[in-house]
C-alpha cells in the first residue's frame, strides 16, 4: 500500500511531483478565489443586520478554518517525517509553517476589522479569538525552533516534535479557553452565535474556502520546491535542472 | 546494590543540593515578581485578593521556566547525558527520574514559600488550600511538558528565550483551570471539576511526556 508513496522519499521525485501538481493547485486557486470573492463581494445579498460589512466573511472564515487546517497538515507532515524518516516530509512541514502563520494572522486581522464596526471594539478576549491567537504563537514557536538550528536535518525533527506537541495541546487549549470565557463572561458568546447562513451566501463562502485551501497548497508547493533546491543545491539533478532553466 | 534509577535520583538530588545557591535564584525571582504586583496595581486588599491567584500562577510559570534549563543542560554539556543514553536503561525512565528530582529540588521550595504569598496577596484560607492543591497537581505538569522543550533546545547555544516561546502557549490551559479553581474556592463553590481536569492533564503528561522527551533527546544528541 505504501509502495506508491515510497519514491517520494527522494527529494528529486518529490520535486517532480510538486512540479506536476503546481499548475493544478494554481489554476483551481485562481478560478475559485476570483469566482468566490467576486460572487461574495459583489453579487451575494447584503446581510439584513450587518449590511455590506459582513462581506469580509468571505476572507475571514476561509482563513480562520484554513489556519487550523494548515496546522493539522503541518503536524501530519511532521508525523510522517518522524515515523518513516522521510526527508521531504520535514521540508513540507517547514514549507507550510509560515504560510499557516500568515493565514492565522489574516484571520485575526480580518476578525479585528470586522469586530470594530460590529461590536465596537478591535479585540475582545473571546474564546475563538484567544485560541486563534494561541495558534499563531504555536506556529511562531515551530518556526523559531526550526530557525535556531544550523543543521536543518535536526531542525526538521525538533520542529516536528514541537508541531506534534502543539497538535495534542490544540484541542485542550481550545476547550479550556472556551470554558474560561463562558465562566467569566457568558454574554459575549451570544454575539458570536451565527444565524444559519442563507444558501446564496453559503455558496460563495464554500468556493472561497476551496480557493483558499488550493492557494495554501500552491504556496506550500512553491516553498517546498525552493526548500528542496536550496538544500540539495550540490546534487547533480538540481544542477542539471538549473542549467536547463537557463537555456 | 541500589537500583541504577534510584542512584540516578540520588545523584541528581545531591547535585541540586551542591548548587543550592543557584536554585534559590528562581525562588527569589518568584517572590520579587509577586512583590511587584501590589506596587504596580495598588495595595487595595480586595484588588489583590481578586488578582492574587492569577498573579501567583503566572509568577510560578515564569520562575519554573527560569529553572527549567537545568534539567538537561549540564548533563548534556559534560557528556553524562550521552552516557545515560548509552547505558541501556530505558531513556523514558531516566527522563522521568530526572524530572522528579528536578521538581523536588526546584518547584517544591516554591510551594513551601506559598503561605507567605497568600499573606502578601490577602488570600482567604479556602483560596489558599485550593491554590496549594492546584500547585501540587499542576507544577509537575510544567516540569513534564517543559522537559520536552528543554530536550529539544538543549543543544542550542541560547535556548532560554526560545524555551519560553515554545512553552508558554502550551501552559495556557493549566493556567486557566488552576486560577478558575481558586476563583471557585473564593466563592466557596466546589472546585473538584477543575482539580479533576488538572489531574487528567497530569496523567496525560505523565504518560506521553517521558517518551516524547526521550525522542527529543535523541534528536538533540543526533
Amino acid at each position: 500500500m505504501w509502495k506508491w508513496l515510497h519514491p517520494y522519499a527522494k527529494t528529486e521525485e518529490a520535486y517532480k511531483l510538486s512540479q506536476t501538481l503546481l499548475p493544478w493547485f494554481g489554476i483551481s486557486a485562481l478560478i475559485a478565489l476570483v469566482a468566490g470573492f467576486a460572487w461574495g463581494l459583489l453579487f451575494a445579498p447584503a446581510d439584513y443586520q450587518q449590511g455590506d460589512s459582513f462581506r469580509i466573511i468571505y476572507i475571514h472564515v476561509p482563513s480562520a478554518l484554513m489556519s487550523m487546517g494548515a496546522y493539522s497538515a503541518m503536524a501530519i507532515a511532521a508525523f510522517i517525517g518522524l515515523v518513516w524518516q522521510i526527508r521531504p516530509a520535514f521540508m513540507t512541514m517547514i514549507a507550510i509553517a509560515p504560510v499557516g502563520a500568515v493565514v492565522t494572522f489574516v484571520a485575526l486581522f480580518t476578525g479585528a476589522a470586522w469586530g470594530k464596526p460590529m461590536w465596537g471594539t478591535w479585540w475582545v478576549w473571546d474564546a475563538r479569538l484567544t485560541s486563534e491567537l494561541i495558534l499563531l504563537f504555536l506556529y511562531l514557536g515551530v518556526i523559531a525552533l526550526y530557525k535556531s538550528f544550523d543543521d536543518k536535518q535536526q531542525a526538521g525533527k525538533a520542529a516536528g516534535v514541537m508541531a506534534i506537541v502543539g497538535v495534542v495541546n490544540l484541542p485542550i487549549i481550545h476547550f479550556s479557553v472556551e470554558w474560561w470565557n463562558t465562566l467569566h463572561q457568558g454574554a459575549t458568546i451570544s454575539k458570536f452565535a451565527k444565524p444559519s447562513i442563507a444558501t446564496e451566501m453559503l455558496w460563495p463562502l464554500l468556493i472561497s474556502l476551496f480557493g483558499m485551501a488550493m492557494y495554501i497548497g500552491y504556496v506550500t508547493l512553491l516553498r517546498l520546491q525552493n526548500e528542496i533546491i536550496r538544500r540539495e543545491a550540490h546534487r547533480p539533478w538540481v544542477i542539471a535542472l538549473m542549467r536547463e532553466d537557463k537555456e | 546494590m541500589t537500583h541504577p534509577l534510584i542512584s540516578l535520583f540520588q545523584r541528581d538530588l545531591a547535585l541540586a543540593y551542591k548548587q543550592r545557591a543557584e536554585l534559590l535564584q528562581p525562588i527569589m525571582f518568584f517572590l520579587l515578581v509577586i512583590t511587584l504586583f501590589p506596587l504596580g496595581i495598588g495595595p487595595g486588599p480586595e484588588t489583590l485578593q481578586k488578582v492574587g491567584p492569577g498573579v501567583i500562577w503566572v509568577a510560578a510559570l515564569l520562575s519554573s521556566l527560569l529553572g527549567m534549563d537545568r534539567l538537561f543542560r549540564e548533563d548534556f554539556q559534560d557528556g553524562s547525558l550521552e552516557q545515560l543514553m548509552l547505558s541501556g536503561a530505558s531513556l523514558s525512565w531516566v527522563v522521568l527520574v530526572k524530572v522528579a528530582a528536578h521538581w523536588l529540588s526546584t518547584t517544591l521550595p516554591l510551594l513551601i514559600l506559598s503561605p507567605i504569598l497568600a499573606l502578601f496577596l490577602n488570600l482567604t484560607e479556602a483560596m489558599y488550600v485550593s491554590l496549594i492543591a492546584t500547585l501540587l497537581l499542576g507544577t509537575p505538569i510544567l516540569s513534564l511538558i517543559g522537559a520536552i522543550a528543554v530536550a529539544l533546545t538543549v543543544g542550542l547555544q541560547r535556548g532560554g528565550v526560545l524555551l519560553s516561546l515554545l512553552l508558554l502557549p502550551i501552559f495556557i490551559p493549566l493556567l486557566i483551570f488552576a486560577t478558575s479553581a481558586v476563583d471557585a474556592a473564593a466563592l466557596s463553590l466546589p472546585y473538584n471539576g477543575q482539580l479533576g481536569i488538572i489531574a487528567a492533564l497530569f496523567l496525560l503528561a505523565l504518560a506521553l511526556s517521558p517518551a516524547a522527551t526521550a525522542f527529543a533527546l535523541r534528536v538533540s544528541q543526533n
